[in-house]
This record gives C-alpha cells, structure tokens and sequence, in this order.
C-alpha cells in the first residue's frame, strides 16, 4: 500500500528533451529481450514439432513389428 | 547433463529475474535522484552499465568454461561455452546501443573514436564476434569445438587485460563513477545501480540457462530419434557455428 502511495505522490517524470534518449536506450534493451525470446519460442514450436513427429514415427515402427498390439496412449 | 538439470528451478529463476528488473525500474525513475550534472538522460546509467559489466563477465564465464572443455574433452562444456558467449554478446550489442544513445544526448555524437572506454569495448565485442564465423568455418565437430575452446580462453584472458589497460589510461572523457575505494556516487543511485546489476545478471543467467535446456532438448530428441530408428532417420546438421 505504501509502495503505492510512494508512486501516485511521485513527481512526473521530467520528459523533455532527454526523454526521447532514455525511452530509446530502455526501449532497445526491451525489444532484444523480446526478440530473443521470439526467436526461443519458434525454436521451441520447432522441437515440439519434432518430437510430436518421432512419436509418430515410433509407434509405426512398433506396429509394423506387431500389429496387434494396442499403442493407445503409448510413447506418450 | 540431463534436461530435468537446466530446466530445474528456471521459474523460480524467472520470476526472480522479472521481479528484481521490475523494482530496478521503479527505483530507477521514481527513487533514484536526478544526476546534478547530466540531469535525466544519465537514468540511461542503470541499463548502460549492468549491461556492459555483465557482457564483459560473460565473455570470461566463457573462457573459464571452455577450459572445462579443454581439460575433460566433454563436449558439454564446448556447449555452455558457447552460449554464455553467445548470451555476452547479445548483452555486449545492448550495451553499445544504449551506449551510442547515451553519447548522443550528452556529448552530441553518436560515437567519439578518441574514447579509450567506448574503443576498447568496441574492439573486445568485436573480438567476439568473430567466434561464431570461426566456428562456422571449421566442419569438423571436434576440430571446431577445440578451436573455438581455445579462442574463448584467449579471449577471455584479453578482456580483463583490456580492462586494466584502459583504467590506466590518462586521457577519457568518460566518467570514473564506480572504483574499489567507493567511487562518487551517491547512496541512492549506488542501491539502484545495484539493484539494477543483480537484476540484469539474473537476466543472463536466466537466458542462459533457458538456451541450455532449449539446445539440450533438440539434442535429445536427435539422440532418441537415432536410438529407436537408427542413424539414417537423423538427418545429419550440415555446417554449423552452433555445437552439435
């Protein structure tokens, strides 16, 4: 409640001239944050997408050597 | 090293991360003072920094884990080097960023070339730069993982070198703020500061630790792929700068 108080009673921030400056320089260090966490999720979809493709490519292999085995829910 | 070990505590680590960044903002706009001389353009100060000591850390991180490499011949080692070099120089490109808008605002250029700081800094992440093209340009995996082992530690010894060589040096524009007998600045701005280092270091260790489990990942699921389907259903990586 008081960090609250703290920031409804601070003064506004002086954005004169300097400002465009400083919302630039934090503005760069949050969008390569951003990016590389972009680039880590397409990552990420990419493995999934490879493990989800080796799941299916085990269970034809293991029903191509036993046909009547149930792989419901197997290699899950 | 199995997933389950990168993976391990990386929300907490996380949630860590954003939590200390976010209270480095709030101290850095609402509770650190405005700098008498430079105003509110020297709030650039708290990213600026952090992020260039951080990069230059991590730099040498890699060298100390490439000498792993060196010493046991495990490639995982190869592997962690890698990316913290990878991570510093993300950081090491934000740093001369945030740098150049600094400079610009305050000395009226983008870059001044008779700087031994912003010089020295330039020629180091330039130096690493060159890590990745060297790697891409060795085939052999084990080759390129010696390689660039041996150039991480080289590096990475040249970093505090440069470091010292530059505090020595007479003629610098920039300000000396942070220095073992205390430096100048004021209790406020030191906790922000502060703060704001520990923050970005959570930052780094974080995105680390997130590109080892990501990068594991892959490699297991490759290595399950060959196990239960044989080498012809793994196709192979090409050339590739990354460790393999």
């Amino acid at each position: 409640m008081s960090a609250v108080l703290t920031l409804a009673t601070a003064p506004a921030l002086p954005l004169h001239s300097a400002g465009k400056y400083v919302a630039g320089a934090y503005i760069v260090f949050v969008a390569l944050i951003l990016i590389y966490v972009a680039i880590m999720a397409r990552r990420l979809t990419k493995t999934e997408r490879d493990l989800a493709e080796l799941r299916r490519e085990v269970e034809a292999a293991q029903l191509h050597e036993d046909p009547d085995r149930d792989l419901t829910g197997a290699a899950r | 090293m199995p997933l389950s070990t990168y993976g391990r505590g990386l929300r907490g680590l996380s949630l860590a991360t954003i939590a200390t960044i976010s209270l480095a903002l709030v101290l850095v706009f609402f509770y650190a003072p405005l700098d008498a001389d430079q105003g509110f353009i020297q709030k650039i100060f708290y990213i600026h920094v952090p992020l260039a000591i951080v990069s230059l850390c991590g730099f040498i991180f890699g060298g100390v884990l490439a000498i792993g490499h060196l010493r046991t011949g495990d490639r995982r080692w190869d592997m962690r080097s890698y990316v913290a070099i990878h991570m510093a120089l993300i950081f090491g490109v934000g740093a001369l960023i945030t740098g150049s808008i600094w400079a610009k605002a305050s000395w009226g250029h983008w870059w001044v070339w008779n700087e031994p700081t912003l010089v020295s800094f330039l020629i180091v992440v330039l130096l690493f730069a060159t890590y990745q093209p060297l790697r891409f340009a060795i085939e052999d995996p084990m080759l390129q993982a010696r390689y660039a082992s041996v150039f991480a530690v080289v590096a990475g010894a040249f970093v505090p070198l440069n470091f010292m060589a530059v505090r020595l040096a007479q003629q610098y524009v920039h300000p000396r703020v942070l220095t073992l007998t205390g430096g100048n600045l004021p209790g406020s701005m030191r906790l922000t500061f502060l703060i704001s280092l520990v923050g970005i270091t959570l930052l780094y260790v974080t995105l680390w630790r997130y590109e080892m489990a990501a990068k594991n990942a892959r490699m297991q699921v490759r290595r399950l792929r060959r196990s239960l389907l044989g080498d012809d259903a793994v196709p192979g990586y090409g050339r590739s700068a990354a460790p393999s």
